[in-house]
């Protein structure tokens, strides 16, 4: 009974992990950028929403309602200026330039809201919960949490075909040099891309910060790699896949907490570089063509 | 003073890294009819027709549409000018659908008699086939795909490059046999073409280049055989010989050096 509860909450962890995983996996499906500080972003996301409960009163729950639209904007003006100038000259720049950016929001955060751990406060959410049977305890703030994940995925596969803006954003990744002949602004394409990418990770985090305590440098430590983990052994380009992704290495860190607690984390990247050694191009992966 | 050209290229001179690909390239397309460039492989033809797309910056010089100075304008604000292409290898958006790259077409689209239904009716086949994914068609479904996604822009000037490159003989004929149908909707044409014969049959114009430079122009019909094998594969000015039994002698060796020799014959 101890494995079924394990993989219950593995699953609904795995949630959040494809929350985080979703934006990484749009950027770099789109744009060939290899964010890596999305996994910071999503920490300043975290902080920010800190901020806007304590500024406006909202409750936590609803201060989404606040950051997304700031991280959808940021996120725009951040394509258009610094990764686009990043990407006129390289990919490998735009991994430079992100890695900077990582370093930079690391440091900031320290300088002005110190290293200590913080928590959005959410009340009585963090204990409730209901029971299914006498072993398997379900929280609803993991539920929601998968909930949201959930619609997230699916708005967005919506959205990408089914939209015109999507339609451009599939265009563009497909032959960026053919959309322009065609008319497209590519440019704006990306920075529609990258909002989209930022106001999921804006998301997660948020989601993050209600779900356990954060630090400026839990985003490189761990944010990062579970979005990388879940985006590779998901697939990329598949949205369900990221989903996949995500909701196995959940699995596999919970599996791994039931034998020690201390190998939560070991588990989870072991089964990540088994699935890199059977199956490289990802569970959901399309297989590599010329 | 008269009316300007609708495309006026103006000398202009295009490099890819330290090789330059165009010397002062200079050309006025007045509105209407075909207008073919032909020269052998790397003769700068399809470089020519990229940068009026916008796709490539020339170094210096300037392009001109109806005499407004569209050099600087990135290629998606040139589709909104006026200028629009059907790449080399057709380069459709793979994953979209067919009815979806045309929707792509569009984005800038101009005012005019061009829609999606007008599409449909020029290809019989693709209302029908709409909703399946481009990378799926053949080489000519592709084809007529992307000319489908040039022409909803209502352009004043089409780019067509290599259309027939890969293609079988009679779907190559098929398309340019919609060449006429393009024009009477107002549209002037400007096509890069490999295949010599089928570029003099369809232009009311040829430019030719060789190693970067208008080698010749004029209409098909005034120029003769011998004018264009010169010009297409060019001859040293000091065995500049009268045309006669020598030059003859002189031009074949050329053709069988050059790699455009096979096309010429077909």
């Amino acid at each position: 009974m101890v494995w079924v509860s394990a993989i219950v909450q593995g699953i609904l962890v795995g949630g959040l992990f494809a929350l985080f995983a979703c934006g990484l996996s749009l950027m770099f499906g789109v744009m060939n950028v290899i964010n890596l500080a999305h996994g910071d972003l999503a920490v300043i996301a975290a902080y920010l929403a800190l901020g806007a409960v304590t500024v406006t009163h909202v409750p936590a729950i609803w201060s989404f309602v606040i950051v997304v639209p700031i991280f959808a904007g940021g996120g725009y003006l951040l394509q258009r200026t610094l990764l686009q100038a990043a990407l006129n000259r390289s990919v490998l720049t735009t991994l430079l330039v992100t890695f900077g950016l990582s370093v930079v929001i690391e440091n900031g955060l320290q300088q002005f809201f110190s290293a200590n751990s913080r928590a959005l406060n959410i009340g009585n959410l963090i204990t409730e919960s209901f029971s299914i049977g006498s072993q398997i305890t379900i929280a609803y703030l993991d539920l929601g949490i998968l909930v949201v994940a959930v619609v997230v995925l699916l708005g967005l596969q919506f959205f990408l075909s089914s939209s015109r803006h999507g339609r451009l954003i599939r265009a563009v990744a497909d032959d960026r040099e053919a959309a322009q002949i065609a008319g497209v602004s590519y440019r704006h394409v990306f920075g529609i891309a990258a909002a989209i990418a930022f106001g999921t990770v804006a998301l997660a985090g948020i989601a993050f910060g209600m779900y356990q305590q954060f630090d400026p440098t839990i985003g490189t430590d761990q944010l990062l790699l579970f979005a990388f983990e879940a985006v590779v052994v998901g697939g990329l380009g598949s949205l369900w896949g990221t989903l996949a992704g995500g909701v196995l290495l959940g699995v596999a860190q919970q599996l791994g907490a039931v034998y020690n607690a201390a190998d939560q984390m070991l588990a989870g990247q072991l089964f990540f570089l088994l699935v890199l050694l059977i199956r490289p191009s990802g569970i959901f992966g399309r297989k590599e063509t010329a | 003073m008269t009316s300007p050209p609708l495309l006026e290229v103006r000398e202009l001179n295009v490099h890819h890294g330290q090789l330059q690909a165009l010397h002062a390239v200079s050309l006025a397309v007045p509105a209407g009819g075909v207008h073919a460039m032909i020269g052998a492989n790397g003769a700068g033809k399809s470089t020519l027709l990229r940068t009026i797309a916008g796709l490539h910056q020339p170094t210096t010089g300037s392009i001109l549409l109806e005499g407004e100075d569209v050099t600087r304008l990135r290629p998606e604000r040139r589709v909104a000018a006026g200028i629009a292409m059907v790449p080399e290898g057709r380069r459709l958006f793979a994953s979209l659908t067919v009815e979806e790259n045309l929707q792509v077409g569009l984005t800038s689209a101009r005012k005019g008699p061009w829609n999606l239904a007008a599409v449909y009716d020029l290809f019989g086949w693709m209302r029908d086939r709409r909703a399946q994914r481009a990378g799926q068609l053949s080489g000519g479904e592709q084809q007529a795909v992307a000319i489908g996604r040039a022409i909803v822009a209502n352009p004043r000037v089409l780019l067509l490059d290599e259309l027939s490159l890969g293609l079988a003989p009679v779907v190559v004929r098929r398309i340019y046999d919609l060449l006429p149908r393009l024009l009477d909707s107002g549209v002037t044409v400007l096509l890069v073409e490999q295949d010599v014969s089928q570029a003099m049959k369809v232009a009311d114009h040829v430019y030719c280049l060789l190693e970067g430079r208008i080698t010749l122009q004029g209409r098909p019909l005034e120029l003769t055989f011998e004018q264009i094998e010169r010009a297409y594969f060019g001859i040293s000015s000091s065995r500049n010989l009268p045309a006669g039994p020598p030059a003859q002698a002189e031009t074949g060796a050329g053709g069988n050096q050059a790699s455009g020799a096979g096309t010429w014959s077909g």
